[in-house]
């Protein structure tokens, strides 16, 4: 039972179970699922500056940042305890790929080729995570939500908004994963 | 939503509290996706349920590989089906889910009518979207990956995390500026 868990878990059973997620929210209190929010919800708590985007009551909206706080110790959990110690299984194009750019290490889920202490201040390490987090933010909030609340939530109670939102996101993604990224990875 | 004029301006700030409540109902509303929707008021260790959901949520990011930059590439180069099964499956469950609260008047533990906001379609949802789709490439995470990533040790996701909530705040300074 435990290998089972500790072995990466299939799309047939993490998918229903990410998807159980709409209902659970809704009926322990009303809440429609959605991540992004939880930023906006930061920036409201400590830093308004009077911009009248953030001058709602974001306590009323606490609930949220219990969500994410949960998600954070949650990955704690699996990592401490449901971890196999294996290598992450990479499909062998993506692999030779990734080795032109001398990305190697397959240990963690987060490559530590790209993604470091000693990376951030680099051309390539501040184009990957600050870029990439300031476009994250900026983009989800000017969309209206993200992965979990357009793409899960709008979906699942049929928002032709949300299936155009996630249609874009998908496009944005392979534009960047296929011909903007090579660029990047070479720097 | 329209801006308010002079006269109604004032006649909003003459009327107490509820009016007031409201329109911090529709700024919330605007734009954020999850909006608290229900009208009781609890104590905070009602919210300990969420922080329940959310670990087992978490769990879950890091044990079927949704937090996993090489996942997220391979998704958007079509070398695995795995995410698009997630996702797919997901939003499969979530849709016979609300379906069957609708049909079934299902409601919440506190006796609550669940409640579906529509959204409305604007501009932002395809800049925007766009924009997040590229972040998404690079960064291999959504917002709720982020959170995942830095627990799982790899903490100076925390920068990308910092930087995913000044986009928000530029965004929101910004707003009125921008397409809708």
């Amino acid at each position: 039972m435990f290998e089972f868990l500790s072995e990466p878990w299939a799309w047939y059973v993490a998918g229903p179970l990410i998807g159980l997620v709409v209902p659970t929210l809704l009926i322990i209190g009303n809440k429609s699922f959605g991540i992004s929010s939880s930023l906006r919800h930061i920036c409201a708590s400590c830093a308004p500056a009077n911009i009248k985007f953030f001058k709602y009551d974001w306590k009323k909206e606490v609930w949220n940042l219990y969500f994410v706080g949960g998600i954070f110790l949650g990955a704690i959990v699996a990592t401490l305890f449901l971890n196999s110690g294996k290598p992450v299984a990479v499909n062998p194009d993506l692999a030779r790929e990734l080795a032109d750019y001398g990305i190697t290490n397959f240990n963690g889920l987060v490559p530590q080729d790209l993604f470091s202490w000693e990376k951030v201040l680099t051309l390539k390490g501040f184009l990957m995570m600050v870029v990439g987090g300031f476009l994250v933010g900026f983009g989800t909030r000017y969309a209206g939500g993200c992965t979990s609340g357009h793409a899960i939530m709008g979906l699942s109670t049929l928002q032709l908004p949300s299936l155009i939102a996630t249609i874009c996101f998908m496009l944005g993604g392979f534009l960047m994963a296929n011909f903007l990224l090579p660029f990047i990875l070479k720097l | 939503m329209k801006p308010l004029n002079e006269t109604q301006k004032l006649e909003t700030a003459s009327i107490a509290t509820p009016q007031a409540s409201n329109s911090d109902f529709e700024v919330r509303s605007l734009d954020a996706i999850c909006i608290n929707e229900s009208h009781l008021t609890h104590k905070w260790h009602h919210n300990l349920k969420y922080l329940a959901v959310g670990i087992l949520f978490g769990i879950v990011f890091v044990k079927a590989e949704v937090v996993s930059w090489f996942r997220i590439q391979e998704m958007f180069r079509l070398q695995s089906f795995h995410m698009y099964g997630i996702i797919g499956s997901a939003v499969a469950v979530g849709a016979v889910s609300v379906w069957l609260i609708r049909k079934f008047n299902i409601k919440t533990i506190y006796g609550e009518t669940i409640e579906f906001h529509p959204k409305t379609f604007n501009k932002g949802q395809v800049i925007g979207g766009l924009l997040f789709g590229l972040g998404w490439a690079m960064t291999g995470a959504c917002p709720g990956p982020l959170y995942a990533q830095i627990g799982m040790g790899a903490t100076v996701i925390a920068i990308t995390l910092l930087s995913a909530i000044l986009g928000t705040w530029v965004y929101g300074y910004f707003r009125d500026k921008l397409p809708h």
